[in-house]
């Protein structure tokens, strides 16, 4: 190595979100030089989320976590909805285990991320804000291109290895050429305002007591049909309130996504939530939900992809999660790079180590128990025909219209006959349903 | 809730517009020749493109919320969409 190449860092960051973040932090807690480059105007402001983080993996890092970020609630309660025109089924879930330890927190991106960019100041780590990465710098080594530092507008800045956490549309993962472009059953929009009402307002309508929250996942007609989902989630003094619909869907049926956002909003049993708010704020976000299929390679000389940018996230159809694994892959980069600095080599064989410890750990495992979510989920009959068939069914029981009852399994058996599913498709999803969740 | 319109639940982000440059270029002809016009219009939550009577598609790049879903749905070629330079672009505080 030249003396004009002597690396400025240790390793660079690109992005300064919850991996990106996580990352810097560990390797700069194990005494590495760490620049983090965020292109926002302050670390979090370009950073958005649905909201609900599971907690446990960034507890590992941040045992104070709970205590001293700004987390807006603990989630004991989630609402799990089958959303129809007129009707609405659901499972409310409350448990008091959920609080003891606490498992999910709401959160609100551009106050969490800032709290994370100035743990890893106060570790050591150099953050520039307001300045985007062009692209990687890469040279001819020994075994093919090898990334060595970052260029931003007419600065270069080298560095023994280069963590991509630039989020899910990681241009510098796809120049690299880690990712393809995406088929679009692998990706969905999320829309979603932040609403604020008054605190006691919060916790009288979604029935909570001190910092405890309330998740509502919802599908069904309120995304007008179209494959995904809407959510409320309760903050501290504001609700975040979206929809996440996959792009395949809404296109071939030629929805307008504002339209479909503005429907969720304004249905029967969503609008009362939000009843006297007042927006304030509207953001949008790219969502990959393509699970393991994504993962690609997340490894090449002198460079790992971490968090949203490795195409790390997660649809079970009852949690959704991407926060959570954006730590556990931090965390895995982090001490795979450790151990490769160590060893003065940071080739691909010598980062290897990432990809076994993130498959390792509960971020892979998950991954692969859940491959076959996604497919199961673009089922088109999860999203209209089951809630109207629930509600169908519940009707039949509780409509006493005078007329003699019938047992709830022939009602059942006659609802299902009027509906357009059959039993087959039933005994189907069913099984699909079991073996992907 | 009152209904309020794109622009009007735009107006309650903050913004640092760039006015030097912007990150969106859309490619008249394949947009639409591939009917990528039409669907980065419907995707699009913050109403950044429209259709102009003439089928070209005009572009308000101040008000991207640089999600990148337009990017995602383009057909090769019709879309030349990046991030903002640094420090420009949406600014979220609340996230």
């Amino acid at each position: 190595m030249t003396a004009q190449a002597e690396p400025d860092f240790d390793v660079i960051v690109i992005g300064a979100g919850i991996a990106g973040c996580v990352a810097t932090y560990q390797l700069a807690r194990q005494g590495r030089s760490v620049l983090l480059i965020e292109r926002g105007e302050t670390p979090g402001s370009k950073n958005l989320s649905g909201g609900v983080l599971y907690s446990r993996g960034i507890q590992q890092v941040f045992p104070d976590f709970l205590s001293e970020a700004p987390v807006e609630r603990r989630i004991t309660r989630n609402y799990i909805n089958f959303l129809n025109a007129d009707s609405s089924i659901a499972i409310d879930y409350r448990d008091a285990r959920l609080a003891d330890p606490v498992n999910a927190v709401t959160v609100l991106r551009a106050k969490l991320d800032a709290w994370l960019a100035e743990k890893c100041e106060e570790a050591g780590a150099i953050i520039m804000s307001g300045v985007r990465v062009d692209r990687v710098l890469t040279e001819d080594g020994a075994t093919g291109k090898r990334v060595v530092g970052v260029r931003a507008g007419d600065d270069e800045l080298r560095a023994r290895v280069v963590v991509a956490a630039d989020g899910v549309n990681s241009f510098i993962a796809k120049e690299a050429g880690f990712r393809e472009k995406e088929p679009l059953h692998h990706l969905a929009v999320g829309v979603k305002s932040v609403v604020s009402l008054p605190r006691e307002t919060i916790e009288e309508r979604f029935n909570l007591t001190g910092d405890e929250g309330a998740a509502i996942a919802a599908v069904g007609d309120c995304t007008e049909g179209v494959g995904g989902g809407g959510f409320v989630y309760t903050n501290l003094d504001s609700l975040s309130v979206g929809i996440v619909v996959r792009l395949d869907d809404l296109t071939a049926k030629k929805k307008v996504v504002t339209d479909v956002f503005d429907h969720f909003l304004e249905h029967r049993f969503i609008a009362p939530y939000l009843e006297g708010g007042e927006l304030l704020e509207y953001g949008c976000h790219l969502v990959a939900e393509g699970g393991l299929h994504m993962v690609g390679e997340i490894v090449m000389d002198g460079m790992v992809v971490v968090g949203d940018a490795a195409g790390l996230t997660l649809n079970t159809g009852l949690t959704v999660r991407g926060m959570d694994l954006a730590v556990g892959s931090a965390v895995a980069a982090a001490e795979a790079i450790g151990s490769a600095l160590e060893q003065e080599n940071t080739s691909k064989a010598a980062l290897a180590g990432y990809r076994e410890k993130l498959f390792a750990s509960y971020v892979g495992k998950d991954m692969k128990t859940y491959a076959k979510a996604p497919s199961f989920l673009e089922v088109e009959r999860m999203y209209k025909e089951y809630g109207e068939l629930f509600a169908n069914v519940l009707y039949g029981a509780f409509n006493l219209d005078t007329h003699p009852r019938e047992h709830v399994r022939t009602v059942a058996r006659k609802s299902l006959a009027r509906s357009p599913l059959t039993i087959r498709q039933l005994v189907k999803d069913g099984i699909a349903g079991a073996r992907a969740l | 809730m009152k209904r309020l319109s794109v622009p009007e639940r735009l107006t309650k982000n903050r913004f640092n517009l760039d006015e030097q440059e912007s990150h969106i270029e859309v490619n008249q002809e394949i947009a639409k020749a591939t009917g990528t016009g039409k669907a980065i219009v419907a995707c699009c939550p913050a109403h950044v493109y429209t259709e102009e009577p003439d089928g070209t598609i005009s572009v308000e790049y101040a008000a991207c919320l640089e999600c990148g879903t337009c990017l995602a749905v383009a057909a090769p070629g019709a879309l030349k969409w990046h991030y903002p330079r640094g420090g420009f672009g949406v600014q979220f505080r609340e996230g």
